[in-house]
């Protein structure tokens, strides 16, 4: 799933986006969020993101590929890419 | 040692006992509730309808949390409580006692009340069980007709139509939502349900199911005459189940009146979610909330309160965010009743998805922008800060102007330049809604 994600991308928008998660994350927004999962359902590496999202915690994972599937399935629009807390970028 | 009992097991229930035992470690906590079913995601199930998502996924903790939470959960129905006691009773006798007691026993859907109503592939849509029963009548059927408005009625014509049905929706209005929505909020949902492949019916008010051996196979509607179908979906709205509060002498109006604490009118007795009805501060009059964000943060308050912590709580405008007709909707603070209010309405009570306090503010100022691709801005102006907004499609646009009534934002000097400059205007508000989000961020 990650590979087909990647393959969707256009390069442009991948360059763009790589240099705007050097110093971002998903960021969650815990009111918005009803906790239905689809971010974990369908996050390729089995990133627990509601447990985050429910908490409105930061999806700091290593695991973390900043794919953006999370992020484009939220029915809630509840999860986007932010600077890092503290980083100020 | 106190006991808790926490009667309800939707999301007021869960988020009051994970505050009871962060504030009280020690404590007893006993959740009844008739649902057999792990704490489960009840929005959620407009995901599992349209087959976003397996079963499964509803569950909203893991074992190991629940582990922590350390709650005897029983799973049967309270049929009375005792205030004298202070038992409350179970279907089959059972006596459970509580020094505190939490009612969150949520809302029912309304029954159709039309010719026919009783015949097999009527049905409404609460909890899981409903939302199985629907999927399993759904392989086997080719035709479907939903009838009503709010969030629902959409839930149940998408999950049909992604399902493979055909789905006619029938408004017995001009358009839908007209109670919260104006004419060009209604219009855009009503044209992605088209863009979907449901048929969306205006003036089309349902007369009678009728049915051969008991099912259904077809309904009859006025000016559109028989519409064959084998499944009928109504969403007219929910009541709060009030029925145990009720028969114990609880004050009831709608719902059980609480107050900022989420008190009830009996000691030691607290209510929250969809079965209480908060006093507006301003006007006095009783409001219903039933939304899922408010539940959560409700059951929260009141787990607080009932340990003896006291929550400071001060009512954060009830917002909710949903995807209708393929377009995300944020609906934030008061909006004011809806332009169509008087209209002939496909809901005849409040729809589950849907606050009272939208309709608080008559006669503000209101700002529009945006009328393409789905995109769209309503703002609606207080004398210093934005008290309301409607905005859909632009995520950007939604986080800022939610932002900007959430946090009440004074507005200072751009009030007076914020008069008759629409879109303009409304781009203005964009851009304080983002300066004051990048402020959350450097001091988060």
């Amino acid at each position: 799933m990650a590979r087909r994600a990647l393959e969707r991308a256009d390069p442009d928008e991948l360059l763009g986006r790589y240099r705007l998660l050097a110093g971002a994350c998903v960021a969650p927004e815990a009111e918005r969020c009803v906790q239905c999962g689809i971010c974990a359902y369908n996050c390729p590496l089995g990133v627990d993101v509601r447990a985050y999202a429910r908490r409105g915690w930061p999806v700091l994972e290593r695991r973390c590929l900043s794919c953006g599937e999370c992020v484009r399935r939220c029915p809630r629009d509840a999860l986007r890419f932010a600077p890092l807390p503290g980083g100020g970028a | 040692m106190k006991r808790y009992v926490i009667v309800g097991g939707g999301i007021a229930g869960l988020s009051a006992a994970e505050a009871l035992r962060e504030h009280d470690p020690g404590g007893e906590i006993t959740l009844v509730g008739a649902e057999p079913h792990p704490f489960y995601s009840r929005p959620g199930l407009a995901y599992l309808l349209a087959g976003a998502i397996p079963e499964r996924q509803l569950a909203i903790r893991e074992p190991g949390e629940l582990r922590d939470l350390a709650l005897e959960r029983i799973f049967a129905e309270a049929v009375r409580i005792d205030l004298g006691a202070r038992d409350v009773i179970l279907a089959g006798g059972r006596r459970v006692r509580w020094d505190r007691l939490l009612l969150c026993t949520g809302s029912a859907a309304v029954a159709p009340d039309l010719p026919g109503a009783d015949l097999d592939g009527v049905v409404t849509l609460d909890g899981l069980d409903d939302a199985r029963a629907i999927l399993a009548r759904a392989r086997r059927t080719r035709e479907a007709v939903v009838v009503g408005g709010g969030p629902t009625a959409i839930e149940l014509a998408e999950g049909l139509r992604a399902r493979g049905l055909r789905v006619h929706y029938l408004l017995r209005g001009g358009r839908y939502w007209s109670a919260i929505l104006d004419p060009v909020e209604s219009h855009i949902i009503e044209d992605g349900l088209r863009a979907a492949g449901i048929a969306v019916h205006p003036h089309a008010r349902v007369e009678r199911a009728v049915g051969a051996d008991g099912r259904l196979t077809a309904v009859e509607v006025a000016g559109l005459g028989r519409l064959p179908c084998d499944l009928l979906a109504v969403a007219v709205g929910v009541r709060p189940r009030v029925e145990l509060a009720r028969a114990a002498g609880l004050a009831v109006e709608r719902g059980v009146v609480v107050d900022g604490e989420l008190r009830t009118s009996a000691p030691d007795v607290f209510a929250a979610g969809d079965v209480a009805e908060a006093r507006d501060p301003e006007t006095g009059a009783g409001r219903l909330d039933v939304l899922w964000s408010s539940a959560r943060e409700q059951g929260r308050v009141a787990g607080m309160a009932m340990a003896g912590a006291a929550p400071e709580w001060r009512r954060r405008p009830s917002l909710n965010v949903t995807r209708l007709g393929g377009v995300t909707i944020a609906i934030a603070g008061s909006v004011g009743p809806g332009a169509g209010a008087g209209d002939e309405d496909d809901l005849i009570t409040i729809a589950r998805g849907d606050s009272e306090w939208w309709r608080a503010v008559a006669g503000a100022e209101t700002l529009h922008a945006g009328r393409e691709r789905a995109t769209r801005v309503r703002a609606v102006l207080g004398a210093r800060a934005v008290v309301g907004a409607v905005v859909l499609g632009d995520a950007a646009a939604s986080r800022a102007l939610v932002r900007l009534v959430r946090d009440r934002v004074d507005l200072g000097a751009l009030r007076p330049a914020l008069e008759r400059r629409g879109a303009d205007a409304v781009q203005r508000l964009i851009e304080l809604g983002d300066r004051a989000g990048g402020a959350d961020a450097r001091g988060a």
